[in-house]
């Protein structure tokens, strides 16, 4: 007998075991929802999958009677826009200042401290500020979503850009290069992966920050719509809408990862 | 004129001293080898060739004039490792010296222009033998290639001086074999300056014109610091080499 940590699944056996856990929580819900719907058919707690399904799909293909719009696809589309706005900018401006503290010392003495600062701010305490200082529109959920992740990725960014080794400054240097020609052939394109990769571990970050601005104020959202139906138990919405939401992270975080993979075939193999 | 000149060295790091009392000059055309024991200062030494580094005292001066501070165009080098860009193929790799010097603003070239350069990285990469590896990455290459790449690089800017700081350390006898033939045909050929640190004393001296070897002179048991390596030795090695011509 091969000894534990010398024996692999096959690839069937992989992805059973993968599934199992999966199908062992939809049991155990399915059997709990019965047991406590046989007893008062009204209960709200744990809704059955019919109940779910028929709730969902009067939200995705039933155009609501107040607004006139289908209110799944009006939800995904204000939340991915600013969940898009916010990560799209942090990561421009960390691309930007990571890169600049990376490589001009005089920039990372003047803005590393503060940076560093920034990203030990709790955010959501300054959340009233926001609201105050930007009102209750788009823009306070976008700062949001900026002050939480551009600081992370920024510091990260500027980690990445030390670890450039540094024969491949010099090099670059005997080659000719001047500091402009340096960033622009050498630090973006070989920070740009590693960028994507930031945005990739923060994007549950930005999810949360999205979701709490959401709750707090807004008009439509997926975040705003899940706290909306709290207050009349919905379970029945909450929790597809709470698997579409996961379904909607791993798809962006599959989409970036494949994006890395195709356009930098050298990249993670240094 | 001689390319570099040094007078009277020295090198320290806080207490420790590095180097001291170095004197040396090296023209045009020579192949210049230093060996030593381990720590003696021999990175240190190339260092300061490059520019990336100044001696705490004493005068270098390249082409006559005060050593320049930073790296450029004009010295050349190759490290043991991590001298390519990863993010480029083979061929970009050779073209990139040639485009930052084309286009300042960009350091890249485009249609015609590209096509030129391209023609000039072709005939060099045969010279080093990579002409069937020119779309290939970095981490594609072994060992031995990836250091044909990088003085291909090097080349194609036609560097006064070309560093190497035990460029073959990470390779296999046989592969730096190959090497040494290489080096020695493109030295031949182009004549210009060459330092090589190696740890082999067999290679220093079938490559080198010159063997310089750095030792400390004197020893304290108490402050192994308190001295510095200089170079103890410097042997006329021209003869007993191959493609002299
Ligand atoms: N930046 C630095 N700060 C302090 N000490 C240094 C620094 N760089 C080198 N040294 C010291 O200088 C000495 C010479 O180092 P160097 O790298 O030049 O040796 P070397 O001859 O190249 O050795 P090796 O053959 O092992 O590569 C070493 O004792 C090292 O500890
Ligand atoms: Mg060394």
């Amino acid at each position: 007998m091969k000894r534990l940590i010398n024996q692999a699944p096959s690839k069937m056996t992989n992805m059973f075991l993968g599934l199992l856990p999966f199908l062992l929580i939809l049991v155990v819900y399915m059997g709990s929802s019965n047991a406590r719907l046989a007893e008062n058919p009204n209960d709200k707690l744990l809704p059955s999958i019919e109940k779910c399904i028929g709730s969902m799909s009067k939200m995705a293909f039933e155009k609501s009677k107040r607004s006139g719009d289908y209110i799944l696809l009006n939800d995904t589309l204000s939340s991915l826009r600013r969940l898009a706005m916010g990560v799209c900018i942090s990561a421009l401006f960390a691309l930007v200042i990571g890169i600049a503290i990376g490589v001009v010392p005089y920039l990372t003495s003047t803005l590393s401290p503060l940076i560093w600062f920034f990203s030990l701010i709790p955010t959501m305490a300054i959340l009233p500020i926001l609201f105050i200082v930007f009102g209750l529109g788009e823009l306070s959920k976008v700062v949001l979503i900026i002050l939480g992740v551009a600081p992370i990725m920024t510091r990260e960014i500027y980690q990445r850009v030390k670890e450039i080794p540094s024969e491949q400054i010099i090099k670059v240097q005997t080659l000719g290069a001047n500091t402009w020609q340096i960033i622009t052939r050498v630090m973006i394109p070989q920070i740009f992966p590693r960028l994507i990769d930031a945005i990739r571990i923060t994007l549950g970050t930005a999810w949360i920050f999205l979701i709490s601005a959401e709750a707090i104020a807004a008009t439509e959202g997926l975040g705003y719509r899940i706290f909306l139906v709290r207050r009349y138990l919905a379970m029945d919405v909450i929790l597809p809408y709470v698997i579409w939401i996961t379904f909607l992270a791993f798809l962006i975080d599959f989409i970036l990862k494949q994006f890395n993979q195709r356009l930098f075939p050298w990249f993670g193999k240094e | 004129m001689n390319l570099v000149e040094a007078h009277n060295i020295w090198k320290s790091y806080g207490d420790t001293i590095v180097l001291e009392h170095v004197n040396f000059s090296m023209k045009d055309g020579e192949f210049c080898t230093l060996v030593g024991p381990s720590g003696c200062g021999k990175t240190t030494f190339l260092r300061m060739l490059l520019g990336i580094e100044v001696p705490s005292k004493g005068k270098l001066l390249f082409e006559g004039k005060d050593y320049p501070q930073e790296p450029s165009d004009e010295r050349g080098i190759v490290f043991q490792r991590y001298s390519t860009l990863s993010h480029l193929n083979v061929i970009d790799n050779v073209i990139i010296g040639m485009e930052f010097e084309q286009s300042q603003l960009f350091g890249k070239l485009f249609g015609k222009a590209k096509k030129r350069v391209y023609e000039k990285a072709e005939e060099i990469l045969c010279a080093v033998g990579l002409q069937d590896a020119k779309y290939q990455y970095p981490h594609e290459l072994s060992g031995g290639m990836k250091q044909r790449l990088s003085i291909a690089q090097s080349l194609i800017k036609q560097p006064k001086l070309l560093l190497l700081d035990e460029p073959f350390g990470a390779l296999d006898p046989g592969i730096s074999i190959d090497m040494h033939e290489l080096l020695l045909d493109i030295h031949a050929k182009l004549n210009f300056g060459v330092v090589m640190v190696t740890h082999d004393i067999s290679e220093a001296f079938k490559l080198g014109t010159r063997v310089l070897v750095f030792d400390k002179v004197k020893t304290d048991k108490e402050y192994p610091n308190r001295f510095g390596s200089t170079i103890v030795n410097d042997i006329d090695s021209s003869k007993g080499r191959k493609n002299e011509k």
